[in-house]
């Protein structure tokens, strides 16, 4: 059993580009240059059109939460550590239509976790935030939009 | 020959058989394998030479060649992997079947052999550092467990439909009173009530320990013959009547959030084309077994084929729709919550005891049964009759 978070690769050339937005603080969504859909996860070609031609639009980061859960253990060993906390399945708000799994962290995006889970129902506004959990990976979580959004995160938005 | 008549109820399930289930079985898979397949062998009255067609799943451990050259089969001409664990039974079947009725068969015979009753077998467990594929998109973010991606979907079904924990409790209740009279159950003598379930420790919020299927040890096998050679085996065979398996466009294998209607599952598909091919519909259906890994796909997939509308199923079950004297019991032998979890193999045996009048929670004079695979993977189905 792995004592870490399991991380993405972020190597690989269908989404290198979007874990290189995060790391660059922007939550990057797959659009199709030649039909125009928009998807996410990122996949190898457009289910609409066929098209290997994808490219990327930027999220605003202001999203309503689809639904969430809290897990418990038994827990891989890492996520023990940082529990309880909460994941959600977002909808961004610019993107209606899209549902993207995000972790709730605090604004800062120190770890993923330490949400109060009474703040976070079906509904609720959330913001992006990024937590870094490796060198490469800036992992997008949210957090509820009521939490306050620190002045320099409220510019990068 | 039009639609399916090349295929309904021209293939039967000639035999079952099973090893003991149990928390811990001192065999290995491959000696459990063997018992529950001479055992269905000897249910069915079929020589194992007989054999020569086999359907497992991909994540079965024990290889076609081990099973043939230890039962003493003969030349083979058939065999087939489903892939999916949960969504798998139904389609290994189904594929088994479809060999046996077209002639490119003769005898086949299904199995799925399984040690999971150690928690370090548990395949969540064995996530890798770096993830290269689709579940880079959730379990990097802590949803890292099957129970996890079910919970997700469980808490919006009760947000759309009003659906409370009490509600969802009445399957796992359902399925312990059927499991208490089971002797084979490993929860038989282990009664439960609502505030025992709503008492539970919560592994994933909405979920608690009860809405989890057993960790459990223990083999399953079907032989599957002609419908006429299953005649002259037995008097009153349980015949195959349709079949299909199914995927929606877009599905993306358990976290499959991001389709139009997630809650328009897999089963949708598998179920549209099943009813397609059917003479018996969903209101023709007389006893359902519906895979149960996690209580919630109970409801899913009783409102995915039909049985319930759509956000009714909560209303059902709570008001014992599924148990011994509602309109539909569902899972009467306990199921994955509270006999056995063998991936749902234990599901399609008790469908068959069931229209062969033998089950230990018998549905009076029912002559049609719907089996059903993993809500949430690519999955399948079967319609049985008498």
């Amino acid at each position: 059993m792995i004592e870490t978070i399991p991380l993405p690769t972020t190597d690989d050339p269908v989404d290198r580009a979007f874990w290189q937005g995060c790391m660059d603080g922007r939550l990057l969504v797959q659009n199709c240059n030649d039909c125009g859909h928009v998807q996410h996860p990122p996949r190898a070609m457009c289910p609409a059109c066929q098209s290997m031609e994808l490219g990327w639009k930027q999220t605003s980061g202001k999203g309503t939460v689809w639904s969430y859960t809290m897990p418990h253990p038994p827990l891989l060993p890492a996520f023990t550590e940082i529990g309880p906390y909460i994941v959600a399945v977002v909808e961004p708000d610019d993107f209606p239509g899209l549902r993207i799994v995000g972790a709730l962290s605090n604004p800062e995006g120190d770890s993923i976790g330490g949400i109060d889970p009474d703040a976070v129902r079906i509904g609720t506004p959330v913001r992006l935030t990024f937590v870094q959990l490796a060198e490469d990976v800036a992992l997008p979580c949210w957090f509820p939009a009521g939490a306050g959004i620190p002045p320099e995160k409220e510019m990068q938005q | 020959m039009s639609g399916s008549a090349a295929f309904k109820d021209k293939t039967a399930i000639a035999g079952i058989g099973q090893t003991a289930f149990a928390k811990g079985l001192p065999e290995t898979e491959l000696q459990l394998a063997c018992m529950a397949i001479r055992a269905a062998l000897d249910d069915a009255g079929v020589d194992a030479s007989e054999v020569d067609a086999l359907g497992c799943f991909t994540q079965e451990t024990t290889p076609e060649f081990e099973i043939a050259r230890n039962l003493g089969f003969g030349e083979l001409h058939y065999f087939s992997q489903v892939a999916h664990g949960g969504g798998a039974i139904c389609g290994a079947i189904g594929q088994v079947a479809m060999a046996v009725a077209l002639g490119i068969a003769n005898v086949g015979v299904v199995w799925r052999s399984r040690k999971r009753g150690d928690p370090s077998k548990r395949q969540w467990a064995g996530v890798q550092p770096r993830i290269d594929d689709h579940w880079k998109w959730s379990r990097p973010h802590g949803l890292s467990r099957p129970v996890d991606e079910v919970a997700m979907m469980m808490q919006r079904y009760m947000h759309d439909h009003g659906a409370t924990r009490e509600d969802l409790a009445a399957v796992a209740l359902a399925q312990r009173a059927y499991a208490n009279n089971n002797p084979d159950a490993l929860m038989r003598e282990k009664p439960m009530d609502m505030a025992a379930y709503l008492d539970a420790r919560m592994i994933a919020d909405p979920l608690c320990l009860f809405d989890n299927c057993l960790e459990s040890d223990g083999a399953i096998a079907i032989v599957v013959t002609r419908a006429d050679h299953a005649r002259d085996l037995c008097e009153r065979p349980v015949l195959i009547h349709a079949f299909s398996q199914g995927m929606t466009r877009e599905h993306q294998l358990m976290t499959d959030y991001h389709g139009a209607d997630p809650f328009r599952s897999s089963s949708g598909a598998t179920a549209d084309n099943l009813w397609r091919q059917s003479d018996i519909g969903p209101s023709d259906i007389g006893v359902a077994q519906i895979y149960d890994a996690f209580s919630p796909l109970v409801l899913f997939s009783l409102e995915n084929y039909g049985l319930c509308g759509r956000g009714e199923a909560a209303a059902f079950v709570a008001g014992g729709g599924m148990g011994p004297d509602g309109p539909l019991p569902v899972n009467t032998s306990g199921g994955s919550l509270s006999e056995v979890y063998l991936h749902g193999a234990n599901l399609v045996t008790e469908g068959v005891r069931q229209l062969r009048g033998s089950a230990i929670n018998q549905v009076e004079g029912v002559e049609t049964c719907l089996v059903s695979t993993c809500d949430s993977t690519p999955n399948g189905a079967l319609v049985l009759r008498r």
